[in-house]
């Protein structure tokens, strides 16, 4: 017994263990992730449930679970009676999306082939069977089985209606108001600043001409689109639920139709692939449970990259000046132990430093010296994407200068030797030998840092993240990136679909896909990090880091 | 009378470098004390080191040898409280007077270290570095070009990585670090070069490269190189200079200290019976 001990078998089977127990955990969370995030992705097949007392149901199976014994009478309380969840849809019917069927109740379940998904810009999935087709309100096409081969070419034509009219709003008419709100802006400026009055008026009267004409424009822009509007809003289809009940929906108000019951499995590949392509590059639909999430991984990557460029100079300055230029002493370590402290502050904290210093103090003067005409309506005196990086990079700084000055510590003293007998004064030695062979140190306290500033969420709900922001902080209009505006982001976008939005229940696969989505981009920017750090290192083939 | 004064400064001058000349003495310590902390590690040193000659240091651990070495180009004021008493006088000035430079004293002279530290980058880099680090006025791409290639050839390592010029220095074998580091050293054209055990951690081979190169490197240039082993010093050097805990015990002809040293402590030493 004591022989094995002194083998150390044992500690190389806890170790194992543990690297075993850890793989385990890791890839359950990736498994339970896609395993719930797939409903989102997947053209699941429309179930029709005929119920014993006769009444019938269309929806998508989501889980099939034993009843819990309390909501059993006692006579069957020894046997396991399990029971179904459907996604029923159709909200502005029944009034709620989900419904617990038992499968004793159950009669039949069929798999029509006239079962349509309908997918609607609000109120969410109709299920149901489209009947007919109706052009201002008159039959056009009549019949299930006609209607399933029509369908797609009045979809499609609906759809395009209203991509044109949300260009014409994004752009045309977003210049437009841009225009307005500035010249609004300048009226201001000149009511503040201009103080004789009959100079005052006269500006403001040519300014507001300005305004007059925007508006003009505006007006014809506006009739443009109602005419399109008007032509949209003349085409719908008439569906009718499980039951019977009927309902007309106008096809602009339709984002796609499928008939999930008669696809085959390709298709259905081809399917999952728009649904990628819609939530990666489209914007969020129904208070965020539907449609893409575009703006928050806009949002999340910009915010990263500013955090970088911000946290990357200051970490390594103060890193070589604690190692390289400072008296080695008491101070010396209290401050690196205080620097190693902070990396446990809670990350609210950091928040709350953030609103209160970058916020009101650094952004509150800065309105009051640039911006006096705009007050009390704030321009950096808010929450928005720059001081939100600020915020996150004062976060995540003790994580880059703890790996820089490793990297520091680990450039062997001969080499610096070496330099110095060379006739190089400090300043070159750190700049020509000891910054270039602690970069590959250096890249790793970034990657870290940034895993750290992607996932975090408390410090940027006080700092500038909304669940829906109008614009991106980045467009046409100079001077480009408007780092002054609000910004989404993925972990605040899992934290809102997932637990404020009105209907919890159907927007779970949303979370689960965003959650996998934040992990992919913490991923992929880890990835960059890691190959600029290979190439670094196979540079200076040293392999101390 | 313009021309005159210009004459009588350059004869004064010409007569300066007779004197230099005729001066065959190149590093004069006077009287050094050297202290870590309340340490005292170097006691009263006094030596005239010549010009191209090569200059052996020898004695057991911790008898001073590498101290000394290293306060010939200030190498010691990186370390934290030392203090230093005395004078090294490196052509006729004193190199510890508040108005040298040491950025310029290191310049013109070179240091090879124990341990091999050749820069982490390439290997043409590693030699052009002095001359990139400034100080020696703006050289054009084919100037440096030259110097590297002279540099290497001077340190016998030209024909091994002339066609690797490009690659990593830490890639080289020991043996070829430690040249490199010579050639390095040698680019920036130092009067001096100081040696610290720069054999002691190589194969024989290799040893006996590096010793083939300083015998040729002394028609140019002084050279001080600090060894623990006697055979080596016997054979590359013109003097030697026995350090015994702080203290200069004899500094003399080489050939004079291996055969018939004046001290009893040296005559130990030399003849392995302690150390």
């Amino acid at each position: 017994m004591k022989k094995f001990f002194k083998t150390g078998d044992l500690f190389i089977w806890l170790t194992g263990m543990g690297l075993g127990i850890s793989l385990i955990m890791i890839s359950g969370l990736l498994v339970l992730i896609l395993m719930n995030g797939k409903d989102y992705f997947w053209a699941s097949e429309i179930v029709e449930v005929i119920q014993k007392d006769g009444s019938k149901v269309f929806g998508n199976q989501i889980s099939r679970e034993i009843v819990p014994l309390l909501n059993l009478p006692d006579t069957l309380k020894d046997k396991d009676i399990n029971r179904i969840q459907l996604k029923i849809g159709n909200r502005d019917l029944y009034g709620f999306d989900f419904q617990w069927i038992d499968e004793r109740d159950i009669s039949k379940v069929n798999l029509p082939d006239y079962a349509a998904t309908i997918e609607r810009m609000e109120f969410g999935n109709f299920y149901g069977q489209i009947t007919e087709i109706l052009v201002e309100g008159s039959t056009t096409v009549k019949g299930t089985e006609a209607v399933q081969i029509e369908i797609d070419k009045y979809v499609d034509y609906a759809n395009n209606i209203r991509s044109e009219i949300k260009a014409l709003e994004k752009s045309d008419i977003g210049r437009i108001n841009y225009n307005i709100e500035e010249l609004r802006l300048e009226i201001k400026n000149i009511e503040y600043y201009e103080k004789d009055i009959k100079k005052r008026s006269s500006k403001i009267a040519a300014i507001e001409k300005q305004i007059d004409d925007e508006n003009n424009k505006y007006q014809t822009l506006k009739v443009k689109v109602d005419s399109l509007t008007a032509n949209a809003s003349r085409y719908s289809i008439n569906v009718q639920d499980a039951s019977g009940r009927s309902k007309i929906i106008p096809l602009i108000s339709i984002v796609r139709v499928y008939y999930p019951n008669i696809m085959s499995f390709g298709s259905k590949l081809v399917f999952t692939l728009t649904k990628i392509q819609e939530f990666i590059f489209d914007d969020p639909r129904e208070s965020n449970t539907e449609g893409g999430v575009f703006p928050a991984i806009f949002g999340t990557v910009l915010m990263v990259l500013l955090m970088s460029i911000v946290v990357v100079p200051f970490g390594v300055l103060a890193a070589l000046y604690i190692r390289e230029y400072a008296k080695q002493g008491v101070l010396v370590r209290i401050v690196r132990i205080a620097v190693n402290n902070l990396a446990g502050v809670p990350s609210i904290v950091f928040g709350v430093f953030g609103l209160g210093f970058f916020i009101y103090f650094v952004g509150g003067t800065i309105d009051q010296l640039f911006y006096p005409e705009k007050l009390p309506t704030p321009t950096w005196g808010t929450g928005g994407i720059l001081w939100a990086s600020l915020t996150l990079s004062l976060l995540t700084m003790p994580v880059v200068i703890v790996a820089t000055e490793e990297a520091l510590a680990a450039i062997p003293r001969g080499v610096r030797e070496a330099a110095m007998a060379l006739g190089a004064t400090k300043w070159q030695v750190v700049r020509k030998i000891v910054l270039p062979a602690a970069t590959p140190g250096i890249l790793t306290g970034l990657i870290l840092a940034m895993a750290r500033a992607a996932g975090e969420v408390a410090p940027l709900m006080i700092t500038g993240v909304v669940k829906l922001a109008p614009s991106l902080p980045f467009d046409a209009y100079a001077p480009f990136f408007h780092l002054d505006r609000k910004f989404m982001h993925l972990g605040f976008h899992i934290y809102d679909v997932g637990f404020q939005s009105p209907n919890v229940e159907a927007a779970m696969p949303m979370v689960y896909t965003t959650t996998l989505l934040l992990i992919l981009i913490v991923v992929l920017l880890n990835i960059t990090a890691m190959v600029i750090r290979a190439n670094l290192r196979k540079k200076y083939k040293s392999s101390t880091f | 009378m313009k021309e005159e004064i210009m004459n009588s400064s350059a004869s004064a001058e010409v007569i300066d470098k007779k004197k230099e000349n005729n001066d065959k003495r190149k590093i004069i310590s006077k009287n050094l004390n050297f202290y870590y902390g309340n340490v005292i590690a170097l006691k009263n040193i006094s030596m005239d080191i010549p010009a191209n000659r090569v200059t052996a240091l020898i004695g057991p651990s911790g008898c001073g040898k590498s101290t000394f070495l290293r306060t010939l180009n200030r190498m010691n004021e990186l370390i934290d409280g030392v203090r230093i008493e005395g004078e090294i006088i490196i052509d006729g000035q004193n190199i510890y007077d508040p108005s040298v430079d040491v950025v310029e004293l290191r310049k013109r002279i070179g240091m090879i270290f124990q341990k091999s530290n050749p820069f982490p980058k390439s290997v043409y880099e590693n030699v052009a570095f002095g001359l990139r680090i400034g100080g020696f006025g703006k050289k054009s791409k084919s100037d440096i070009d030259e110097i590297v290639e002279r540099s290497l050839k001077s340190a016998a390592i030209w024909d091994e990585v002339k066609d690797r010029l490009d690659e990593s220095a830490l890639g080289l074998s020991g043996g070829q670090q430690q040249r490199l580091c010579i050639a390095r050293a040698l680019a920036i054209e130092p009067k001096i070069i100081l040696m610290d055990e720069p054999a002691s951690a190589l194969d024989p081979l290799s040893t006996a490269k590096i010793e083939e190169l300083i015998h040729q490197l002394k028609q140019n240039y002084t050279i001080v190189i600090v060894t623990h082993n006697m055979q080596q010093a016997a054979r590359v050097s013109d003097m030697t200079a026995f350090f015994y805990l702080g203290e200069l015990i004899e500094f003399d002809r080489t050939t004079k200290i291996f055969t018939n040293p004046s001290k009893k402590q040296t005559e130990d030493y030399v003849t392995g019976r302690f150390g």
